[in-house]
């Protein structure tokens, strides 16, 4: 006798749309939901009372939730998820939503909607969630019908994690989450009109291992692509078989490692002499999951005529990154990890080699870039200098921290002084450049590695910008160290108006500061200031051996530290101000 | 540059707003925008009338891809292909212009669909050239209203656009 099954859709067991959003979350694998309750997302709060499997981490703040979910994509690797009611819990969310886009962080974000019928009335809490979020989502649902929730749910962590990923937006109104529907999860899913492509092109590149092998002065530039593409070990590997520089954006810090001598540094507006002035002068360009940012090359009219006949070569996932900003040769669409995998396979099957001659004498001309030392700075100063903290930091923790920070100078020097090792232990906002992110990206962080040293590099100004979000760390006993590095200033503003603005110094002090000690204090957490140079490695000694503490070192820096080198706006690569030249 | 975009979308709520809003968001022109359904209900197609150089035709086109609702972009000019685009014109048509009205959209080969006794309305259909010939021909003071629905094209030959 034959067995007749139903169709799939009905064995599913009957479930609301809640209980179905969380189940979904539990098919995913999801450990960790950042949200906040609101009235439209009130029934999937209930279905998340009901299971154990998805732990919520209550914020205070929906940007936090946000930038928490995004921090802990960027350290895992895997999708951050984050749950927010309709109205303001969507305005607020937006901050962080495009936090992730601009940086191609995987998200999944759930906002509850007010229910079907009253959409469009002006209800109370309703804004428009789609379309508030659609430039700065990679895409986004409102899901009408509770039989289309799982699906959409799918599609979303789908489209988020695959290609170039990003955010995805899954709006739910609240009779939606009320009704019924019989679950079922599919395993796969296929859009017609979404395929990323992964293979790249076989001919682009044998045409790129020639032009590679054929460089007398090559350069190797990864950006965060490399990192977000798991592709770092395959870098690494191709960098050290050709011997070639490499040089890392501020998204790719750690996608090769920076003790390495072929490491010369990060590169753009704050980047080295020897990273920007081998760009500037190679004849071959490999860029790896990088996107040519005004941050990066600067003037890009300056760029392509720095070195006339230069050849570049570009892989990337997203074939709009390719040719946008700069004219490319050889256009390589794939997924970095597979392309670098071929290429590698050809390079290790060929005989020809980089002449030997023409290398050596770039590697000269590049260490002469080198001595120039050009992140130097005052190290008998009677005043803590940003920089050595930041050094100290890494003395202290081996390397082998997580660092988040926030944004401006601080960031800066956390990049150009911290010399990360491995990838995504270096978290930060790059594109949006988003103050507030560090603390809860360190939650983020610290949620997922629970045993590692998780640092916030932060300014005065940037950790007020989230910094309810203390109560949170406390709440969910996240014992991470934030390092405050105190000039009383907003460092990077005011270093801009000392270069650019004649030294008028608008609204860029921060007067009536907190006592961040008794701040950390009362939120239950251990406060300590350090002023003075010798105290700065026994501060963080202390701080990082009270392994069950979040300590807030408030470090009292010099005021007038500007960040060098520094590329200024709409100024070419090699158009570097140095500490030296004031 | 003028380029002609064909774009195949998802026939779903806010795929349209998608699309403008790539444009107005990266600075794109759009000199004309039509979409209607297609014979597969599940998807619309959409002709967008752009201007820009090659390099920026590109990005428009690659940013059109990404789109996760966009199942297909062609730019139709760049092969061979026909494009045309339907107007209304309402014109003064009284006394001794109206014989004179009616010559010259008979010339254009316009067809009047509505008369009272002081106007005419008349349909007319060509490419966007013809069209703007049309009433530069007419005096200016004649022309009550009009009302175009901009470029829509296809391919010429066997050749067609498929999802």
């Amino acid at each position: 006798m034959e067995l007749k099954l139903p169709p799939l859709a009905e064995t599913g067991e009957t479930l609301t749309g809640a209980e179905i959003a969380i189940r979904c979350l539990q098919e995913e694998g999801i450990e960790f939901v950042f949200g906040y309750p609101g009235g439209a997302v009130l029934f999937i709060y209930d279905a998340l009372f009901n299971q154990k499997k998805v732990k919520h981490i209550l914020v205070r703040h929906e940007q936090g939730a946000l930038h928490a979910a995004d921090g802990y994509a960027r350290a895992t690797g895997r999708p951050g998820v984050a749950l927010v009611t309709s109205g303001p819990g969507v305005t607020n969310a937006v901050t962080g939503i495009a936090t992730a886009y601009m940086d191609s962080i995987p998200l999944v974000v759930i906002t509850g909607q007010v229910p079907t019928r009253a959409i469009g009335e002006d209800a109370f809490q309703e804004c428009d969630a789609v379309g508030i979020t659609r430039p700065c989502v990679k895409h986004n649902f409102l899901v009408k019908d509770v039989n289309e929730l799982a699906i959409t749910i799918k599609k979303a962590f789908h489209i988020a994690t695959t290609g170039r990923p990003g955010p995805v937006l899954v709006d739910i109104p609240k009779d939606v989450s009320q009704q019924s529907a019989r679950f079922h999860y599919p395993e796969k899913i296929h859009l017609r009109s979404y395929s990323p492509v992964v293979k790249g092109h076989g001919g682009q590149i044998k045409k790129a291992l020639q032009l590679l092998l054929d460089a007398r002065r090559p350069m190797i530039y990864v950006g965060g692509g490399a990192i977000l593409g798991e592709a770092t070990k395959e870098v690494t590997e191709l960098v050290r078989l050709l011997d070639y520089p490499c040089t890392n954006t501020l998204m790719g810090l750690g996608a090769f490692p920076a003790s390495d001598k072929r490491f010369v540094g990060m590169l753009g507006m704050h980047g080295t002499v020897e990273a920007n002035m081998a760009m500037q002068n190679c004849d071959v360009l490999l860029a790896v999951g990088a996107r040519f940012d005004d941050r990066v090359i600067g003037n890009p009219a300056h760029f392509a005529a720095g070195s006339a006949n230069r050849k570049i070569i570009h892989i990337d996932v997203d074939p709009s990154s390719i040719s946008k900003r700069v004219r490319v040769d050889v256009p390589i669409v794939g997924h970095v990890k597979d392309v670098l995998e071929e290429l590698l396979t050809l390079l290790k099957a060929s005989k020809s080699k980089p002449e030997a001659a023409a290398l050596a004498s770039w590697w000269d001309q590049i260490a002469a870039w080198r001595a120039k030392d050009c992140l130097k700075y005052d190290r008998s100063s009677k005043i803590i200098k940003p920089q050595f903290v930041i050094e100290k930091l890494w003395e202290v923790t081996k390397g082998e921290a997580y660092v988040t920070s926030d944004v401006g100078q601080h960031q800066m020097w956390a990049a150009q002084f911290y010399r990360f090792e491995k990838p995504r232990r270096w978290i930060n906002s790059g594109g949006l450049g988003t103050m507030g992110v560090g603390l809860p990206y360190a939650m983020g962080v610290k949620l997922a590695f629970p045993d590692a040293d998780v640092a916030c590099v932060t300014g005065e100004a940037s950790i007020q910008m989230c910094i309810q979000e203390l109560s949170t760390c406390k709440q969910y006993h996240l014992p991470v160290k934030l390092v405050n590095l105190n000039n009383r200033y907003m460092g990077m503003v005011r270093q801009w108006q000392e270069f650019f603005h004649g030294n008028r110094y608008s609204e860029s002090y921060m007067d009536a500061l907190p006592d961040f000690v008794k701040l950390a204090e009362a939120y239950g957490h251990v406060g300590i200031r350090v002023e003075k140079p010798g105290d700065v490695e026994g501060a963080l000694r202390e701080a990082f051996a009270l392994k069950d503490r979040l300590v807030f070192l408030d470090i009292i820096t010099d005021q007038t530290e500007n960040v060098f080198p520094m590329v200024p706006g709409g100024k070419g690569m090699s158009e570097m101000i140095l500490a030296e030249d004031l | 540059m003028r380029h002609i975009l064909s774009i195949l979308v998802e026939n779903e709520a806010g795929a349209l707003s998608r699309v403008a809003g790539l444009f107005s968001a990266r600075g794109y022109n759009i000199e004309s925008l039509t979409v209607a359904p297609t014979e597969d209900a599940t998807m619309s197609r959409m002709t967008i009338l752009t201007t820009g150089s090659d390099e920026v035709v590109e990005q428009i086109t690659k940013q059109l891809n990404k789109l996760v609702d966009v199942v297909k972009v062609v730019d139709l000019s760049e092969g061979r292909h026909i494009e045309r685009e339907l107007m209304l014109v309402k014109v003064r048509a009284a006394g001794k212009d109206r014989e004179e009205m009616k010559r010259t959209a008979d010339i254009f080969r316009g067809r009047i669909i509505d008369v009272t006794d002081k106007s005419y309305t008349i349909e007319l259909t060509g490419t966007t050239d013809k069209l703007d010939a049309f009433l530069e021909a007419l005096d200016k003071s004649a022309i009550l209203e009009t009302v175009r629905t901009g470029v829509s094209g296809i391919g010429r030959g066997e050749w067609v656009l498929k999802a």
